[in-house]
């Protein structure tokens, strides 16, 4: 249960971040999901995302809606804000929260029958809105909660645990968030650590709607053979296009030289991504090629991961909505409020 | 009635030909010449083409109700003509324009009929279509300032007011409130018996619509979040939000704006945002009407259940369903009482004009922030879309919001362990911490069962702690609610109970009552849950009615479930065809059933 908190042990060798934590202190409640859920180690990922990058746990602030992901948000960074809201709308108490208060790191953890079904309008809206957030969506194909109903990320023809077949088409959040003009879209595979704290770190740090598809296989309904999210379908058709490294300001760029080509994208306060494609024809800075490259791994069979698209000159939501730097929630009452004489002066104007 | 200062008119057009501002003049002309007035704008859901009616009433004695029948109509609809003789009281007059043949549908034993070459003068002065169009507007303006004797001053500097700055428009503008003017004063004996004399009894008031003074409220509450779905009638209140923004809240050293207003994808975007902006610690609200209040509903269920502050501004329209969406009703007090599944009861404020749109906006923040619960504003479309006159709004500088209790980080440094919804005070508000702050502030907001450390739960008695405390909330709520408003006779023995935009007309009717000897007391209810002060009111009298724009008596069921009030001890008065209230339907109804109660 969440509520019975694991024994924090201190070691002495534990290593300590620049805020003097340990990967320790990002951790949070017990993980009530089944052994050997993909979303555990997706919890996992962030905990030592989070602690690599130094938040300061009480300035982030989890979002979540409905579903064995949105349960997440308990599971890790027990020092952080939490608001596990209602199914498919952690998009827009995000945004409110975001719109009051723009100083906190808003993380974001939803699953495929939050975001793609019920949720789909408020996902797809908060993209357009370009809200300040990691957007980590766990994907597994299947409804866990009420026990194994296809989602609508399920591809056609793979099967139920009963052995029915999903005929409708699969909607993929990657291609749904590069049409829909994300600054940010990825995907990765919840057993390939390595490659997923750099993407959630980078995502962590983008300046907008960073959006990180993660294949979660769900153990209990969807890890059987004739799934295309199961471990083995994923592991054995995971292709990596992109691979990303993620350099933080404080470190020395200590990067190996390597014969392909590396793209450097610069992030908003210092921190930089090195990209490195796998394709010559590949360029994760541009949309049109992302959207074209993760098609044509779709036609062959094969599932596209790593950071597939950024552009770090977006036009974010407070850009748009033209808000000062200091949090709305900090602007004081006297600038808020024009005052009885302004009062006296516009009511001239209503006779 | 009708007299010196004591009529009703209204001009029958239809939408998108530009009647607005000629009916605005009118109004505004009126009203500056120190005379109450109230105007009633009668429109369909529709851009250009459907019947719509601006009625006007002129008041010495400062009645603001719709009347129930007109001394003029200016019928330039066809397509009404029947409908707007059956309007004019006998003796009246109708004023048509006499460019085409006197349409058979018009002419009414009792009724003089007055005609106007509005058409015909138009196109002889004016060379564009289009202000052939709009400017017979302003000629049939004039002739009303003839007939009426409508000062021709006020009205001339009124469009200098509005055209100045259009050289053109201006010039073509008095052109055509002339050619109305000349043409009755030299065809029609002006002035009609019931006209305008100047009075002095304007000056302490503006003429202003509730959306307005609602956004106004919002703005001086220092609302910073306002999340909305265009929905009429609730649209112009973010708008009005928005230009009052853009005046005010707009930083003049940065340039930066102190404001988020954003325009969701739909109503539940909307109440979700202002949930996630309540909970950051901003004051937000949404506005929308009934089709969005039933979207929000599991939204409001979240907020009462993990105790965030949210204002949603509830224009009510006719329901169910599309409805009726330019017409009037009270017909959402159930669903916002009792909105969303589970057991919850919500806080709810019933202004009754757009005076106390403004002052109940901004008391529905200081509420939501120190119940950190939702509020519902319920105005309606009569409150919110037409032009009301009421007293000049006033601003204490003194004010200062009341967040409630909320722990900062010197707070939580001084108390042992934080537990969100511990009921330290007995008064079922637990303090809350805004999220980011550091130490023991830190919680997790959950819809799923909580215990009062925030805990996830499942235990019966856990669950049981949390909800009762959030019951003793609301009971506590009661007594800080604002109160009802009385208006008291000697010796009364029947009781007039009813709610927001009921109010001119109730109280216009116990007038009308007394006259025929029915002593009545009025009680206006203005808030949810009911105070103490309402409950000692009900059961002294001998009858007992309660007057509401719905079918089902919703106030009453409120009064019955609430207080215990005795279902068949309250006579219902219904009305819920989507005008405003008139005066007439409460002394109708209060009336004949007085003359059948056995003595």
């Amino acid at each position: 249960m969440t509520s019975i908190a694991k024994p924090l042990v201190r070691h002495k060798q534990s290593r300590t971040n620049a805020l003097g934590l340990t990967i320790r202190d990002y951790e949070g409640g017990m993980s009530t999901l089944c052994a050997g859920c993909g979303h555990d180690s997706v919890t996992a990922a962030l905990i030592q995302a989070a602690w690599e990058l130094d938040l300061e746990p009480h300035r982030v602030g989890k979002m979540s809606g409905i579903g064995c992901s949105s349960k997440t948000t308990a599971y890790f960074m027990k020092q952080s804000h939490g608001f596990n809201s209602v199914h498919g709308r952690m998009p827009s108490v995000t945004s409110g929260a975001a719109a009051a208060n723009r100083t906190l790191t808003y993380i974001g953890i939803s699953g495929d029958g939050d975001s793609l079904s019920i949720g789909l309008g408020q996902l797809s809206h908060a993209i357009r809105r370009n809200v300040n957030m990691l957007y980590v969506l766990e994907n597994n194909g299947v409804y866990g909660l009420t026990k194994g109903q296809f989602s609508a990320s399920a591809d056609v023809g793979s099967k139920s645990k009963k052995g029915e077949a999903n005929e409708q088409s699969p909607i993929d959040p990657v291609l749904l968030a590069l049409t829909l003009g994300a600054t940010f879209v990825a995907r990765s595979f919840s057993g390939d650590k390595k490659q997923l704290v750099p993407i959630l770190k980078a995502g962590l740090k983008h300046k907008g709607f960073g959006l990180v598809d993660v294949i979660s296989p769900c153990v209990s309904f969807n890890d059987h053979e004739g799934s295309t999210k199961s471990y083995a379908f994923t592991r054995e058709h995971e292709v990596e296009v992109v691979h990303t490294d993620f350099v933080p300001l404080r470190r020395e760029i200590t990067m190996p030289e390597t014969e392909e080509d590396v793209a450097v994208v610069q992030m908003h306060d210092g921190v930089s991504l090195r990209m490195r494609s796998t394709s010559e024809q590949y360029d994760p800075t541009s949309r049109d090629s992302a959207y074209a490259h993760v098609r044509a791994c779709q036609a062959r069979g094969e599932i596209a991961t790593g950071l597939l698209f950024v552009d770090e000159s977006g036009r974010d939501m407070h850009d748009m909505l033209n808000t000062p730097p200091t949090p709305l929630v900090e602007v004081p009452f006297e600038r808020l409020c024009p005052g009885r004489d302004e009062l006296e002066a516009l009511m001239e104007r209503y006779r | 009635m009708s007299g010196v200062n004591d009529f009703a008119f209204k001009i029958a057009t239809a939408n998108g030909t530009g009647s607005a501002s000629a009916n605005g003049l009118i109004m505004q002309a009126i009203f500056r010449m120190g005379i109450p007035v109230t105007g009633k704008n009668v429109f369909p859901s529709n851009i250009q083409g459907l019947p719509t009616w601006y009625e006007i009433r002129v008041s010495k004695d400062g009645y603001t109700a719709r009347p129930a029948e007109v001394d003029l109509v200016v019928a330039l609809n066809p397509a009404t003509y029947a409908k707007d003789v059956a309007t004019v009281r006998p003796g009246g007059y109708l004023l048509y324009d006499s460019t085409w043949p006197l349409d058979p549908t018009l002419v009414k034993e009792g009724i003089t009929i007055l005609g106007i070459p509005f058409g015909r003068m138009c196109v002889e002065a004016f060379e564009r279509d289009r202000d052939r169009t709009l400017l017979r507007n302003i000629a049939y303006a004039g002739a009303l300032a003839a007939l009426l004797e409508i000062d021709m001053p006020i009205v001339e500097a009124l469009l200098n007011e509005k055209y100045g700055h259009k050289k053109r428009l201006l010039d073509a503008n008095h052109t055509a409130i002339r050619l109305g003017y000349d043409y009755a004063k030299a065809h029609i004996q002006c002035p009609l018996p019931f006209h305008l004399e100047k009075m002095d009894a304007t000056r302490g008031s503006v003429v202003i619509d509730g959306n307005t003074a609602c956004a106004l409220g919002a703005l001086y509450a220092g609302a910073t979040v306002g999340a909305w779905y265009p929905i009429t009638p609730a649209t112009a209140l973010m708008e009005a939000f928005g230009s009052f923004c853009e005046k005010y809240r707009v930083d003049p050293e940065t340039g930066f704006n102190n404001y988020a207003i954003l325009q969701a994808e739909d109503e539940m975007s909307a109440a979700g945002i202002v949930i996630g902006a309540g909970w950051a610690g901003a004051r937000a609200f949404t506005n929308t009407s009934g089709p969005g209040i039933s979207l929000m509903q599991e939204f409001i269920g979240l907020a009462y259940y993990t105790d965030v502050p949210a204002v949603f501004f509830d224009v009510q329209r006719c329901g169910p369903a599309t409805g009726m969406p330019t017409r009037t009703q009270q017909a959402d007090l159930l669903s916002l009482a009792y909105a969303s599944h589970g057991d919850t009861k919500h806080l709810i404020l019933f202004p009754a004009n757009p005076g106390e749109c403004f002052e109940l906006a901004v008391a529905s923040f200081d509420l939501a922030e120190r119940f950190q619960t939702p509020v519902f504003v319920a105005s309606d479309l009569d409150i919110g879309m037409n032009d009301w006159m009421v007293d000049r709004f006033t601003w204490d500088d003194g004010y200062q919001p009341d967040r409630g209790k909320v722990l900062d980080a010197e707070a939580l440094e001084k108390v042992q362990r934080f537990s969100r919804y511990l009921d330290v005070d007995g008064d079922g508000i637990a303090a809350r911490t805004l999220p980011g702050v550091g130490g023991k502030g830190a919680y997790f907001v959950r819809g799923s069962g909580h215990d009062k450390h925030a805990a996830y739960t499942e235990d019966s008695d856990a669950y049981q702690e949390l909800v009762d405390r959030l019951r003793r909330k609301f009971e506590h709520a009661a007594t800080a609610m604002p109160a009802p408003v009385f208006h008291r006779r000697e010796g009364a023995d029947v009781a007039l109970v009813t709610i927001g935009g009921c109010d001119a007309a109730v109280r216009e009717a116990a007038d009308r009552l007394a006259e025929s000897g029915i002593v009545a007391d009025v009680m206006r209810i203005r808030a949810f849950p009911f105070g103490p002060e309402v409950r000692d009111f009900l059961g002294r009298h001998e009858h007992t009615f309660v007057i509401e724009q719905n079918r089902d008596a919703q106030l009453r069921s409120l009064l019955t479930i609430e207080l215990g009030v005795r279902r068949d001890d309250m006579i219902p008065v219904l009305d819920y065809g989507g005008m405003p209230l008139t005066a007439k339907v409460v002394v109708d109804a209060v009336s004949t059933h007085l003359a059948g109660v056995p003595a």
